[in-house]
């Protein structure tokens, strides 16, 4: 690190735990060993809080033993208000921060006297930002510290990646180069599958059935870590642990959903070693220095093989050890993965897709904040964004559509003359009214998060964590949920926070959780698919191939070159199974463009269901040809008018307009004080599709959507691959491979003619039962002639 | 015909699917809460740019009515403009649009809370219209009867998630849906609404078709 403690850029690739955040820091030590410096000096940006704070706490012992006149401080969301006050007035000489804090940093008027003497920045598990928007907006922020502070160096540090030169670019001062350090990589990993004598079941993603395993282990190690795929698995899974947990093993639970003061008891404790155990999802995957974790647990399937490879990675952070994990699928089909998953890690077969071109939409939230720091000029600002690797490629006239979205909301048909939000005066853009950098500095951020609401024990002012709104709103007094691994009782709804009394009932609710749900990767899938193909099912345990052959026996195996359809009844509605293994987001298209060609076909679809390897739809009426539902050049047509009017676009429309500004966040705060303008973004949507087609933020939404939630690559990878080529298998009830469909969560309602008429039926049955009905006179009646 | 079909004081009353009151005996159609130059006025308050076209969305909606029910009269419930401002927002486009909309039947804009009334755009201005035993008002009076108010923008939970905006129909008097593009709602479950109306009463929800409900069974 010291010999290239000059270079412009630079970026290190080391495993998990190889030491390399302190080595990042190591020429900024030498550089500030004399004292003479002042002001911030090295900037240090990760993707998480806690790894701020763990960071100064590491950083802090060297520096002190050697007695170095430097001041370290970390700034995020957490800080307080006094400290950030403090910090712009007098920058310490290390600032550890997180990519929204940095852009927040960069919106105030005295950005530049605060970043003139920058040196340095360091990018930690930079590999983790790159996959996201906070990524683009860092860079973004970057680009403009370097017009702070010309002599700026930048370091990246990373995990094992499938394409370090892509980071490389990416991290760069356009079109600078970028050197990469690889470091030792270390042994392979010991990984295998947890051996149970329960069998996994069919369906559900909770694995408590190898609990008893999973605690044998626990008592068996130093301390494990137990990662799960989303939070309210994770919240259930830590419930049952419990439950079995006879020994009364120290064992503790962290996820994002939990209140700051639980997540920081967790992680003290974990530092001090009081810890057996901690149940986690990806709050944890980056690289926190937890301490002498020897095992690391992943329950259900992993999805994406550099995943698992990095959080296997957090085993034996320290010694120059292999690192120990188990996989433990949560049904059978997961074995299946699991794997697929297993055979790939040891190939070293890492997987991942090239990034498209910087996302507008945060370019669009970046001119806004670059407005609120000051007077700017389009044709610098221009140059000084085509500095950023990810929009080196962005043309003069997406810049201007997009500076023009922020001053005049860019509509075609009717322009805000009078209330610009920005103005250009001498050639220079301005804020029309300054008090609205206030609104825009509380909007800063690309990370959506769903509406959540604050719990809290009734009379009492500690948070126990957050739960969706949505959820929320299906509670009624009485029920019972799960947060923090206690069960709550609901009682009330005060002033947005959420009450809720101590419980003790066997059988609580799952409070839903926002979280990502990663898509298995295209390379697994195929695994998967060879592996039907072949037939050779010895790597898998005995009731797993038995399920496999059961499902030879009443029906077939999907194969690569074909799609197979399986349809039956249940509950009283015709079930359709398409399995198509594109992954999450590309069955989920095909889920809406499926119920969209079947409503068009009157079958009356009410809703459906995506995982990763299948669709299943259901409705009022069965599928018996379904040629026409998946002729490939018919999907094609069909996508258009589809794309549309579906809630996918409107979804993404949510996001990108938010990120944009068109949109303010739903922030606590602001609804509490009554100032937030709430919206419906659906309507807003609507609107813009009717009188502004070429609207900007509609074709954002459309790019985004198409590689990301829609995922037409992978749709165009099925076509491709099986061409319209078919089997389709009626039985009378359930398939073995369809049933743990049935209990998948993420439900999609089609709001078509089916759904219309049942509305009608059940409003209809409750007029009758409650007899409003005969109160009411008869239609007929009043059929006047107008 | 999609509208549920109801009486108050004896006078037959349709609630259309879009969130109007069609009056057959004396062809009035009743709409609320328009809530015209919406987005303007967020952009002047707040410096938020919202797509300007809930005026032209609101009054498209209200071209086709006039087309399908040739009312003779025309009553505005009140806020039909997001404030005074508002009104002098609309374009020559709307405001084109809004006459041809006037043209040949009486057009009444009662008062509301947001707009005192826009005078400059044609129709009269009242604070309240009578007709026979019903009184049309911006606001419900707890004890009247016969009455036809807007003001709340009820909305209902439907049974499987997600709401609607829906009429609140008892013995005494209807509250209307909002009309406007832009126009959020109040859900009927609110202790405000719960209070007006009476324990039998019903909401009708608002879409393809005017569904009837329960109030009491709504969320």
């Amino acid at each position: 690190m010291l010999d290239r403690a000059d270079a412009p850029a630079l970026l290190l690739i080391a495993p998990t735990g190889g030491g390399k955040t302190l080595a990042g820091f190591l020429p900024t030590l030498a550089e500030l060993e004399d004292g003479q410096h002042v002001g911030i000096h090295t900037l240090y940006v990760s993707p998480l809080k806690a790894l701020a704070a763990d960071i100064k706490r590491n950083l802090r012992t060297p520096v002190d033993d050697m007695g170095l006149p430097i001041r370290i401080e970390d700034r995020t969301g957490d800080t307080s208000a006094t400290q950030k006050k403090r910090q712009r007035a007098d920058p310490p000489h290390i600032l550890l921060t997180t990519p929204e804090s940095l852009a927040l940093l960069t919106s105030y008027e005295d950005a530049p006297r605060m970043f003139k003497g920058l040196q340095r920045v360091i990018v930690d598990e930079i590999h983790a930002l790159q996959e996201s928007k906070r990524g683009d907006q860092l860079m973004l922020a970057l680009g403009r510290l370097q017009r702070l502070a010309p002599g700026l160096r930048r370091v990246g540090l990373s995990a094992t990646v499938e394409d370090p030169a892509m980071i490389a670019k990416s991290l760069a001062c356009h079109p600078d180069p970028c050197e990469i350090l690889h470091a030792d990589p270390g042994p392979a990993p010991d990984i295998s599958m947890l051996v149970t004598t329960e069998m996994p079941p069919w369906s559900g993603g909770g694995a408590a059935y190898a609990i008893p395993a999973v605690l044998e282990q626990v008592r068996q190690h130093k301390t494990t870590l137990i990662f799960h795929n989303t939070r309210a698995q994770a919240e259930i899974f830590f419930h049952n642990l419990w439950l079995s947990n006879t020994d009364d093993l120290p064992i503790g639970i962290h996820h994002g959903s939990l209140s700051r003061d639980q997540r920081e008891k967790v992680e003290g404790a974990m530092v001090r070693g009081d810890l057996r155990a901690i149940v986690c999802t990806g709050s944890l995957d980056l690289g926190i220095d937890w301490g002498d974790v020897d095992l690391v647990i992943q329950i259900g399937a992993p999805k994406n093989v550099k995943r698992l490879i990095q959080r296997i990675g957090r085993a034996n952070h320290r010694y120059n050890a292999p690192s120990k994990a188990l996989l433990v699928p949560a049904n059978r089909f997961e074995v299946i993965e699991c794997i697929a998953a297993l055979e790939a890690a040891l190939a070293g077969d890492l997987d991942g897709d090239p990034p498209g071109p910087g996302p507008r939409d945060v370019l669009c939230q970046h001119i806004l904040i670059t407005a609120c720091a000051g007077p700017f000029s389009a044709d610098d600002l221009y140059s000084e964004i085509r500095t950023v690797g990810a929009f080196a490629d962005l043309t003069r006239a997406q810049f201007d559509e997009c500076l023009e979205f922020c001053a005049t909301g860019g509509y075609a048909l009717r322009a805000y003359d009078k209330w610009k939000r920005l103005k250009e005066i001498n050639g220079m853009w301005h804020l029309r009214d300054p008090r609205a950098s206030r609104n825009i500095r509380m909007n800063i951020g690309t990370i959506q998060d769903t509406d959540t609401l604050k719990v809290r024990y009734k009379g009492s002012f500690k948070s126990l964590g957050e739960i969706e709104e949505g959820f929320a709103a299906s509670l009624t007094p009485g029920d019972t949920f799960l947060i923090g691994g206690k069960i709550v009782r609901y009682e009330s709804l005060r002033e947005m926070t959420v009450e809720v009394s101590r419980n003790a009932s066997k059988k609580p609710k799952i409070a839903t959780f926002m979280g990502t749900k990663f898509a298995t990767s295209t390379q697994l899938q195929a695994r998967i698919l060879r592996m039907f193909e072949t037939g050779d099912f010895r790597a898998l345990p005995d009731h797993t191939r038995d399920w496999l052959h059961l499902q030879q026996e009443i029906s077939k195996l999907p194969e690569a070159d074909r799609i197979l359809i399986e349809s039956f009844p249940h509950n009283g509605q015709a079930h359709t199974v398409f399995y198509g293994f594109a992954g999450r987001n590309a069955m989920q298209t095909l889920g809406l463009l499926l119920t969209q060609r079947m409503e068009e076909l009157a079958l009356n679809p009410l809703g459906f269901v995506a995982t990763d390897y299948a669709t299943m739809i259901w409705g009022l009426d069965p599928v018996t040809d379904p040629a026409p539902l998946i002729q490939p050049d018919a999907l094609r047509d069909g996508f258009e008018t589809w794309l549309q009017g579906n809630a996918v676009m409107k979804k993404t429309f949510r996001t990108a307009a938010t990120i944009a500004g068109l949109i303010e966040r739903n922030l606590p705060q602001a609804r509490k004080s009554g100032r937030q303008a709430t919206f419906s973004s659906d309507i807003l949507y609507e609107t813009l599709v009717k009188y502004d087609p070429d609207h900007l933020m509609l074709d954002i939404t459309r790019d985004e959507a198409l590689s990301g939630l829609v995922d037409l690559g992978r749709i165009e990878e099925m076509l491709a691959r099986t061409n319209g080529r078919f089997d389709h298998v009626t039985r009378d009830r359930v398939t073995p491979l369809a049933a743990p469909l049935l209990l998948e969560v993420g439900r999609v309602p089609i709001k078509g003619e089916g759904r219309e008429l049942l509305i009608e039926r059940e409003t209809q049955a409750l007029m009758e039962a409650s007899g409003l009905n005969k109160i009411a006179p008869p239609a007929s009646k009043w059929r006047v002639g107008w | 015909m999609n509208a549920h079909i109801f009486t108050l004081c004896d006078t037959p009353l349709h609630a259309l699917p879009e969130g109007a009151l069609w009056a057959p005996q004396t062809r009035t159609l009743t709409v609320s809460d328009l809530h015209l130059g919406k987005s303007d006025r967020i952009a002047r308050r707040r410096g938020i740019m919202l797509p300007p076209y809930e005026t032209r969305a609101t009054l498209d909606k209200l071209d086709l009515l006039l087309d399908t029910y040739a009312p003779s009269q025309v009553v505005c419930l009140g806020d039909s403009f997001d404030d005074l401002d508002a009104a002098d927002s609309l374009d020559e486009v709307e405001k084109m649009q809004l006459a041809r909309q006037q043209a040949g039947r009486d057009w009444i804009w009662i008062e509301g809370n947001h707009d005192p009334g826009p005078v400059e755009l044609g129709g009269r201005h009242l604070q309240d219209l009578r007709h026979g035993p019903l009184t049309y008002r911006h606001i419900a009076q707890a004890e009247a009867r016969g009455e036809i108010s807007g003001h709340y923008h009820p909305k209902c939970g439907l049974p499987r998630g997600g709401t609607r905006p829906a009429f609140l129909i008892d013995g005494a008097r209807v509250i209307m849906p909002a009309f406007g593009a832009f126009t959020g709602g109040l859900r009927a479950t609110h202790p405000t609404l719960r209070g007006l109306m009476s324990p039998g009463a019903t909401a009708v929800l608002t879409g393809k078709k005017a569904m009837p409900v329960p109030l009491a069974a709504t969320r």
